[in-house]
């Protein structure tokens, strides 16, 4: 019915004492996740929102949560994820905006000898409609159903999600992978998941000017993606040099640009629209 | 976060990264001044700004005595220098540097960055030195050799040895280039650099290795632990829109066109400058207001978007996530109070606390457009100058 989050998934909440970590987690309870409990170092013992906190991570996996949920500030969140990592944590969703570059680079080489896998940083997170949500997108915008969303923001893959759901179609799982230029999901992770996903029928893709993941993605798609995919590309109108909010959201030395990441995701067969307004409709017109 | 060449070559000196002597001057009388300091009898003037080409753009004069660099100094120093990556008007001379000569064997490239793909850094060299590395990378991108580096290890002395002996270098310069490269990298992850770039580097007659040019950006996530670093950013460099707005935890990037624009998440924030250009208008701004703004950095965003003389609408869109709708229209709402909003105003809300926030507008009589999604709103703005989408 969905990749990597359900129902029976049990989430950790790093940081959750902190004032984004309390609103986000009471939205999470309110959805119907299953919070076990948060984790904030030295409150450990203490309650909050009606759950346990605890010091450690590996406590919290102890009393069963396999999710983790990262709302620890820039400087002291590679920390916790890689915490996460060493508990024995088997998905960590890095909401956290501004995590150097450098500390990402020693996190992606720490977890890859680990059986985890890091949604974002620098995302909203992920969500199976109708089983569970963690992260800090708008429940109620969601809706059950096949078709699976990945995208590099936030706000615009609300804006997606509520075209799905407002032709009356709803969604399998929704991935943020995030806005930094380190990230631990990225887009070929998810299309593999979606395509082995016998619940999706078809697929969101999200891109935004800088890298070339979505180069790389469109590749993936035309050699082994057999759904229909829709694609969007932001950024088109953005200026050479200038970080466009996130920040691997910039065109340097005249690559990753929308112009050449919207031609190789067409080349791939992907269905590309350059009206973020019409995705939905796109998704409606091909399926 | 971008600093000046004297000012990475003063964090390259700290770190045992071989530069020649300079001075920076204000002035042509400093300059002339410090050409005597220096000694010898050549010497290069290099006009201090951010903006790369300066070659170029004339902003680099080789000098043979104290009057021609007197002369350099003086056509430099308050003169806008406009280069390939200017705009065509190009950007203020404040400062430049005076630098001794140095007698050049060999000129290479050396720079190192984080190679996103896959997501280490990356050591790359090439024997083309001067030459952009960009221009290298499409026409000849065998002569740019690579090496990544892994962060828990760092460096290894094998590595730069591949570098070395790939560029050709023998004898003492294989060493001399070793101690240079490691000390390189012990700066770049030092000070969260995520471009260090000299170009050229180069191989003197006495076998030396020296950073004849020096380029540094750093990662504006990490400033929090360097303040030194930022104690070197020169904000006359940036456009002051964009600073002021930064100022107050706003993301703000001006551009050319007449539609200001206000959305909250940067990817969103792009696509609703896609979609206005898409329909003909022209976005006079990226603004992306964030998650978690409150109703006073809304109305510095306003006043940020109608301090651009060119903004003839202003168009909100915003998808409550975290967001909610009734703050945008309170800011909304304390922005109209504060300034005369003089120009038409569409306003777009979804997602949550969207009826409130309708509710708060409408019944403040302000006076505004209001659309139904995002594709409405642009097609809306246009139409309010005057356009047609």
């Amino acid at each position: 019915m969905s990749i990597w989050l359900d129902s029976k998934s049990k989430i950790v909440v790093q940081g959750i004492t902190g004032k984004n970590g309390q609103f986000h987690s009471k939205q999470m309870i309110d959805y119907g996740t299953k919070l076990v409990g948060g984790v904030t170092p030295g409150k450990g013992g203490q309650e909050t929102l009606g759950l346990p906190i605890w010091d450690t991570v590996s406590e919290a996996v102890d009393a069963g949560a396999n999710v983790s949920c990262v709302f620890v500030p820039p400087p002291f969140a590679a920390d916790a994820i890689m915490e996460s990592a060493d508990s024995g944590i088997k998905l960590i969703v890095g909401i956290t905006e501004g995590i150097p570059a450098l500390d990402m680079v020693k996190v992606k080489k720490y977890i890859s000898s680990k059986d985890v896998r890091l949604i974002g940083p620098n995302c909203p997170g992920i969500i199976t409609p109708g089983e569970s949500k963690v992260g800090i997108m708008p429940g109620h915008i969601h809706r059950r159903g096949d078709v699976g969303v990945i995208s590099r923001s936030g706000t615009l893959t609300y804006e997606a999600v509520n075209q799905v759901t407002e032709k009356g179609l709803g969604q399998s799982t929704c991935v943020g992978i995030g806005g930094d230029p380190v990230n631990g999901t990225n887009f070929v992770d998810c299309l593999e998941a979606f395509e082995n996903d016998e619940n999706t029928k078809s697929i969101i893709m999200i891109g935004e000017i800088g890298g070339s993941a979505e180069e790389t993605a469109a590749d993936y798609v035309k050699e082994y993606v057999s759904k229909p995919v829709v694609g969007f590309i932001a950024g088109r109108t953005a200026p050479p040099g200038k970080r466009m909010g996130h920040a691997g959201a910039i065109i340097s030395g005249g690559k990753g640009t929308a112009r050449e990441k919207m031609k190789a995701m067409e080349r791939a067969g992907i269905h590309v629209t350059e009206n973020p307004a019409e995705l939905g409709k796109t998704l409606e017109e091909i399926l | 976060m971008n600093i000046h060449e004297y000012q990475a070559k003063g964090l390259f000196r700290q770190y045992g990264v071989k530069t020649l002597h300079g001075v920076v001057a204000s002035n042509s009388d400093e300059a002339a001044k410090a050409c005597k300091e220096l000694g010898g009898k050549i010497w290069v003037v290099k006009a201090q700004v951010h903006a790369g080409g300066r070659g170029k753009g004339g902003g680099i004069v080789l000098c043979r005595s104290a009057d021609e660099v007197y002369e350099a100094a003086t056509n430099l120093i308050g003169k806008n220098l406009v280069t390939p990556q200017t705009t065509k008007d190009g950007v203020e001379v404040r400062n430049i540097y005076v630098e001794e000569g140095c007698n050049i064997s060999k000129e290479l490239y050396l720079g190192i960055v984080l190679d996103r793909e896959k997501d280490l850094p990356v050591i790359m060299a090439s024997t083309e030195g001067g030459v952009e590395i960009e221009e290298v990378a499409s026409k000849n991108p065998e002569k740019i050799l690579k090496v990544h580096v892994d962060p828990i290890t760092g460096l290894g002395d094998w590595q730069a040895r591949q570098i070395a002996f790939g560029l050709g270098l023998e004898g003492n310069q294989i060493r001399n280039s070793i101690k240079f490269m490691k000390s390189l990298y012990k700066l770049f992850v030092d000070l969260d650099c995520s471009i260090v770039e000299i170009n050229p580097l180069v191989v003197n007659t006495e076998n030396e290795i020296i950073a004849l040019d020096a380029k540094i950006n750093f990662d504006s996530s990490a400033l929090f632990r360097h303040k030194e670093i930022e104690e070197l950013r020169d904000t006359n460099e940036e456009e002051p829109l964009e600073t002021r707005a930064n100022k107050v935890g706003l993301n703000y990037i001006k551009l050319d066109g007449e539609i200001g624009c206000m959305v909250n998440g940067a990817g969103l924030a792009m696509a609703t400058m896609d979609i206005i250009k898409l329909h003909g208008g022209e976005p006079a701004n990226f603004l992306d207001v964030g998650g978690g703004a409150d109703a006073k950095q809304v109305a510095e965003g306003f006043k940020v978007i109608l301090s651009d003389p060119e903004v003839k609408a202003i168009f909100v869109n915003i998808f409550g996530g975290i967001m909610r709708c009734d703050f945008i229209a309170e800011g909304i709402i304390t922005a109209a109070k504060e300034i005369n909003m003089n120009v038409p105003l569409i306003v777009r809300l979804a997602g949550t606390n969207v009826e409130l926030g309708k509710k708060m507008l409408s019944e403040s009589g302000l006076d505004l457009i209001s659309a139904d999604d995002m594709d409405d709103g642009a097609r809306k703005a246009i139409n309010a100058i005057g356009g047609n989408s």
